[in-house]
């Protein structure tokens, strides 16, 4: 294949992709925009007043950047995992198998796919809380950055979990038992400097909140953590599970026998 | 002229220990249209597995048109179309689409996908249906979306694992049509079927795999030659309640007042010699049929004789 057909292939695969979710946006955009409207009323407008501000913002400002960032996780994961492994369950992986694309398009372009969607969501999301927040962006490339990394990462996330599933059973356990709590202890409710000594250490095992905190620093412009200390964290993992994908995907795990 | 494809010494044997191919050998000319049969676990969906990409093979080599699938991977799979055994597109997605994302994989711009996917979607019957969802279709209908999904691509070598199975004699018969058009246009074309009938009226040379070994690669012609008796079955227009005797080498007997079961030898024996017989004998003839299928009965002797 040339560049050209290698760009039409990528292409074909992301617009697939979009479709997919999009059609059914009642069951992929709407569900988070709702969820989050939620906790921006509950933790924002009625808990968040007793609270007070934390890091010199109120409550429901602080909270935000953490809300929108856990809808994008959540939804790039969903998304690839719910795609790779719906193609695996109804076979039509194989048309892409069968075909010269390397495996090298497939997962940029289920992965591309991923990242709209997280980011669409996010967009949504992020526009919800303008109705129930003041905050004024503080670094636009920061945010915007820190985003896409952050639903890069767990879009490949999403295509490991696919790529050993078996069954539905095991596209919803990684979420449910890992992703979630992870996402909640990963700063997107409070400041670590809260925390005791021995669980402020722990939670720097937590890449989320390093994700979460320096998203939070592009929005607000205060953080936990070094914006230097995100981005290596996310570029590191990407870099670990994008090489690691690849590589599953060449020797066909899950998808040839 | 190279061959469409050459396998040597192909070996499979999965995670669990079953060894499903032993080392076949296999070779399938240009513009052939070809039969792989076996039986069920015999290897054929392992071997067509591999070819396309579907199955990692144990060691062994594949060449397509003359490309390597372990060195020239994306120029050998650019020559295959592939109708797998099961329905495996999304059936949520518009039957159009299909084709067309098929299409993309091949790198194909998406106005030229267009351009053939309605060609492709008009030859198969299948225009009306081009902005239903594939799970509307019917189960011929979703054979031949496979079809067309796999020649897409336009390529040189198509596959087909039993692509008639479960359709009506009618859509099945017009698929033959399709394919020995297709097969004649040069695609060459590799055909597993259990319609033993399907396989003798299409395919000019036939591949037996039997417990992952190839037992018989031989032209059908050359095949079919072996059968050393042939059996017809003669509906008469008018009944009769007994027969004369006939030839030592042929046994011509009364099924019925109607019907009469002749069994003769190849080459002490002939066709025409049958009809002198019903001639002579005021025997008014209304239809003849073969009483069994030859390659049926031949594929029957070769897989009891490997068992033996």
């Amino acid at each position: 294949m040339n560049a050209q057909q290698k760009w039409v292939a990528y292409y074909t695969i992301v617009v697939k992709e979009v479709l997919r979710f999009a059609r059914i946006w009642v069951q992929t955009i709407l569900p988070p925009v709702i969820t989050t409207a939620l906790y921006f009323i509950i933790f924002g407008n009625l808990i968040g007043p007793q609270i007070g501000d934390m890091d010199g913002h109120s409550y429901i400002n602080f909270i935000m950047p953490g809300l929108i960032m856990m809808t994008v996780i959540t939804n790039s994961y969903a998304n690839v995992v719910s795609s790779f492994y719906g193609s695996k369950f109804q076979g039509n992986i194989a048309e892409m198998l069968v075909s010269p694309l390397p495996n090298w398009i497939i997962l940029a372009g289920f992965i591309t796919g991923g990242v709209a969607r997280g980011m669409a969501v996010g967009l949504a999301v992020t526009i919800v809380s303008m109705l129930f927040s003041d905050w004024q962006l503080q670094n636009i490339l920061v945010t915007i950055s820190m985003g896409l990394l952050t639903s890069i990462l767990f879009s490949l996330a999403g295509l490991v979990n696919g790529v050993y599933a078996k069954s539905f059973d095991d596209i919803s356990i990684i979420p449910t038992f890992v992703l979630t709590p992870l996402t909640y202890l990963g700063g997107v409710f409070y400041s670590i400097t809260m925390l005791s000594p021995f669980w402020q250490k722990l939670s720097l095992f937590n890449p989320i909140l390093y994700m979460v905190n320096g998203f939070r620093n592009g929005i607000l412009g205060v953080s936990d953590m070094p914006l230097w200390l995100s981005y290596l964290v996310a570029l590191v993992f990407i870099t670990a599970l994008g090489s690691f994908s690849l590589g599953l995907l060449n020797r066909g795990v899950g998808i040839r026998s | 002229m190279s061959a469409a494809l050459e396998i040597q010494g192909l070996k499979k044997t999965y995670g669990n220990g079953f060894t499903a191919l032993k080392g076949i050998d296999l070779s399938v000319t240009q513009g052939d249209f070809y039969a792989l049969l076996g039986a069920n676990g015999a290897g054929k969906s392992t071997t067509i597995g591999i070819v396309s990409s579907l199955v990692n093979k144990t060691s062994g080599k594949v060449r397509i048109f003359d490309h390597d699938l372990d060195t020239q991977r994306e120029q050998a799979k650019a020559q295959i179309g592939l109708v797998p055994q099961e329905f495996n597109f999304n059936v949520f997605e518009p039957v159009r689409e299909i084709l067309i994302n098929q299409a993309g994989y091949y790198g194909i711009p998406r106005p030229e996908a267009n351009t053939r996917a309605e060609s492709l979607l008009r030859q198969l019957g299948l225009w009306e249906k081009r902005k239903n969802q594939a799970r509307e279709l019917s189960g011929g209908m979703k054979r031949r979306l496979m079809i067309a999904r796999a020649l897409i691509h336009r390529p040189r070598l198509l596959i087909l694992d039993e692509p008639t199975a479960g359709v009506d004699i009618e859509i099945r018969r017009s698929m033959w049509e399709f394919l020995t058009e297709l097969n004649q246009s040069g695609v060459t074309i590799i055909l597993t079927t259990h319609y033993l009938e399907e396989a003798e009226s299409l395919c000019r040379n036939i591949g037996i795999i039997d417990k992952g070994e190839v037992i018989e690669n031989t032209s059908m012609k050359k095949l079919l030659n072996r059968l050393d008796s042939e059996h017809y079955v003669f509906d008469l227009e008018q009944e009769v309640q007994t027969l004369p005797p006939t030839d030592a080498h042929c046994s011509i007997r009364l099924r019925d007042p109607a019907t009469i079961d002749v069994e003769f030898h190849k080459g002490h024996y002939s066709l025409n010699q049958v009809f002198d017989f019903m001639n002579r004998n005021n025997l008014k003839i209304s239809s003849m049929r073969n009483r069994t299928n030859r390659l049926e009965q031949l594929f029957m002797d070769l897989v009891e004789g490997n068992k033996a």
